[in-house]
């Protein structure tokens, strides 16, 4: 399948142009040809040739080097061939400084064309093949829009999967920015009210009584500025899902409206009073520790029975770094189109960066550097120079600190406690993580009297 | 039914003529004309390579063709080349109509070695088929074995078959039914 690259030849001389073009054409390669390196660079525009043979010295105008730089402007990632009759070092030396991938003398041996067009063309199919396989990569590891390989986060797909069509209020806890709004649709995507409204709302976004008038709406007359009656989001979602996202900021009274819809099915609209009935499937999502609210009297802990029937926690970027370069790439070629950019990958090096740091805001900030990363990137590819906003906000991973004046049982006891709890309680995990027996663990957390 | 035309340009013995105007019906189904021999042409020749422009010839060739012939092959003792190559065997347009095959470089003697009849008329016989092939739209096949396949050396011409792989059989098959209707205007094309 060689017909798929097409290689640009630049010479002035016509007879050597065509020739060399025919030559190639034979090979079964689509070529074009240019006499000049302005018209070049103008095609270089229009299409985008794996390779250029570019004749070294060319009257008038633009010679093959200053053709070179022009093109590598337009396409940094052209496989460049410099055409000589001169066979000097030093011309060979500056071109290959600028750039040039080759550097052929005229004539040459038919076998050194072919194999060099072979080798590049090889190359350019393996580079193809992989961004293919990629893309099939991210397709097995993508859930409604979710990207992850993370064996938590597939853990999360197949949960998903299996209570999408259940009543059951769902509980999303996870870190700002780790897609809980992502999760919560693709509950209500892949389940039976996937036809029906998926209806969104920020419970931190309003005051008490503007949040009460949004989720139950109100009567004419209700309030000053009620001029009309309102349906509230409970009304507007039946039959399908809720999302209530900030669960843990709501007020007091709020949470005992919310539990009554939960417990009862039914409520009254602000300044009504008909009893209203709806089929809605309330998922709520969190990034404070609602457990904690329910120990310290903020957060009634009936309610949070009621809406913790299933739970789903989210881990952060940091502790499934694995899904980084997915992520990234999943990024590049949703935003390119979006802003006109022609940015096809990252480098290795811009991956390791992206990989060691700390993303407090979690794969939302990700987004948000990969695009801006974008917008100032004059390349084909990202690399780690485009991401040096990252560096000089100074927000790198943070390095573990020995802490002052603590006994070595102590910090096992918080290291044991941290690991625990990360693993959720999973004393099996938690034990591989640490590198120690399951045994050895269980008597550690019987000896510090840590609560599991 | 289509004519494929062919002349000696310069020396050629008339016996390997005759030879690859049979070779050519056999091969390509056609009728086959040979015509009278063109002198050497001397108005291809460069004096810094000592060899000849096979891109001025087929230019010529081009001209010489009349629209009642469906390709016209040349057959020629000169060294050719093309500016970008030291040497090719020979060149065609590209599923177009002229084609010119060099023996010069298929003889045994340009390598020191003695004649050898036979492998030089199953040298010529493999780069006649293989420029036409071009002719008929066909490019180099990656099959080392098939006829198509790029010869850069000698080496090459000689461990290539004289047949086209199935693949190529299939395209040209087809490209030959296509042949009725005259191809012209199309860009030169080379190999060695």
């Amino acid at each position: 399948m060689k017909t798929q690259w097409e290689i640009l030849v630049v010479d002035d001389e016509e007879i050597t142009r065509e020739s060399l073009a025919a030559w190639l054409r034979e090979d079964g390669y689509a070529v074009d040809s240019a006499p000049s390196g302005r018209i070049a660079a103008e095609k270089s525009k229009e299409k985008d040739y794996a390779i250029y043979f570019i004749d070294l010295k060319m009257p008038g105008g633009m010679d093959g080097i200053e053709t070179m730089m022009e093109i590598r402007k337009i396409r940094p990632e052209a496989s460049i061939i410099i055409i000589t009759a001169y066979a000097t070092v030093d011309t060979a030396i500056s071109a290959m400084k600028e750039g040039a991938q080759e550097y052929i003398v005229k004539p040459c041996n038919p076998k050194e064309i072919s194999i060099l067009v072979e080798r590049i063309i090889k190359v350019k199919n393996l580079q193809r093949e992989n961004m293919i396989l990629r893309k099939k990569l991210m397709k097995q590891y993508s859930f409604h829009d979710i990207i992850s390989k993370n064996p938590k986060m597939q853990e999360i797909f197949q949960l998903i999967q299996e209570i999408s069509s259940l009543k059951s209020t769902v509980l999303i806890q996870g870190e700002s920015g780790t897609g809980k709004e992502l999760i919560a649709r693709a509950i209500h995507y892949s389940g039976d009210r996937a036809s029906k409204p998926f209806i969104c709302v920020s419970c931190a976004a309003l005051a008490e009584t503007l949040l009460e008038s949004e989720l139950f709406g109100h009567e004419k007359g209700a309030f000053t500025g009620a001029v009309s009656q309102k349906k509230g989001k409970f009304e507007l979602a039946d039959g399908g899902t809720i999302f209530l996202d900030e669960i843990g900021d709501i007020s007091p009274k709020l949470q005992i409206d919310l539990l009554r819809v939960l417990q009862e099915k039914t409520f009254y609209r602000v300044g009504g009073a008909e009893e209203l009935s709806v089929d809605v499937r309330v998922i709520a999502a969190t990034n404070c520790d609602l457990e904690e609210a329910v120990k310290s009297g903020k957060f009634r802990d009936d309610l949070f029975y009621r809406l913790n029937v299933i739970n789903i926690h989210i881990p952060p970027l940091r502790e499934r770094r694995e899904d980084i370069p997915l992520l990234v790439r999943s990024f590049i070629e949703r935003l390119s189109p979006e802003l006109g950019k022609e940015i096809d990958d990252i480098t290795e090096s811009g991956l390791k960066l992206l990989m060691d740091y700390d993303w407090a805001g979690n794969v939302r900030e990700l987004e948000n550097a990969v695009e801006r990363a974008m917008v100032t990137c004059k390349n084909k590819v990202l690399s780690d120079e485009d991401f040096g906003f990252l560096e000089l906000n100074g927000n790198r991973r943070r390095i573990w600190r020995v802490p002052d004046n603590l006994r070595l049982d102590e910090v096992e006891k918080l290291v044991i406690e941290a690991t625990i709890k990360r693993t959720g309680g999973n004393i099996k995990e938690a034990a591989v993580i640490l590198g120690i027996d399951r045994s050895t663990l269980y008597e550690k957390i019987r000896r510090y009297g840590i609560e599991r | 039914m289509s004519v494929i035309r062919i002349v000696s340009v310069g020396k050629v013995n008339q016996e390997i003529t005759q030879m690859i105007a049979r070779h050519v019906k056999g091969m390509f189904g056609c009728e086959v004309d040979v015509i009278r021999a063109l002198p050497n042409p001397g108005y291809a020749y460069d004096e810094k390579k000592g060899q000849y422009s096979s891109a001025l010839i087929l230019r010529r060739l081009a001209e010489l063709c009349d629209s009642s012939v469906a390709k016209f092959l040349a057959i020629t003792d000169v060294d050719l080349f093309i500016p970008m190559l030291t040497f090719v065997y020979g060149q065609a347009q590209l599923a177009g109509r002229v084609a010119i095959v060099s023996i010069a470089r298929l003889k045994p003697e340009f390598y020191g070695l003695p004649p050898d009849k036979d492998l030089t008329v199953r040298r010529i016989r493999k780069e006649v088929s293989h420029e036409l092939g071009h002719t008929f739209g066909l490019v180099h096949c990656a099959d080392k074995s098939c006829l198509m396949s790029l010869s850069t050396e000698i080496m090459q011409v000689d461990l290539k078959s004289e047949d086209l792989c199935r693949n190529c059989w299939i395209v040209l098959e087809e490209n030959l039914k296509k042949n009725e209707k005259a191809i012209s205007n199309q860009p030169l094309a080379f190999s060695s």
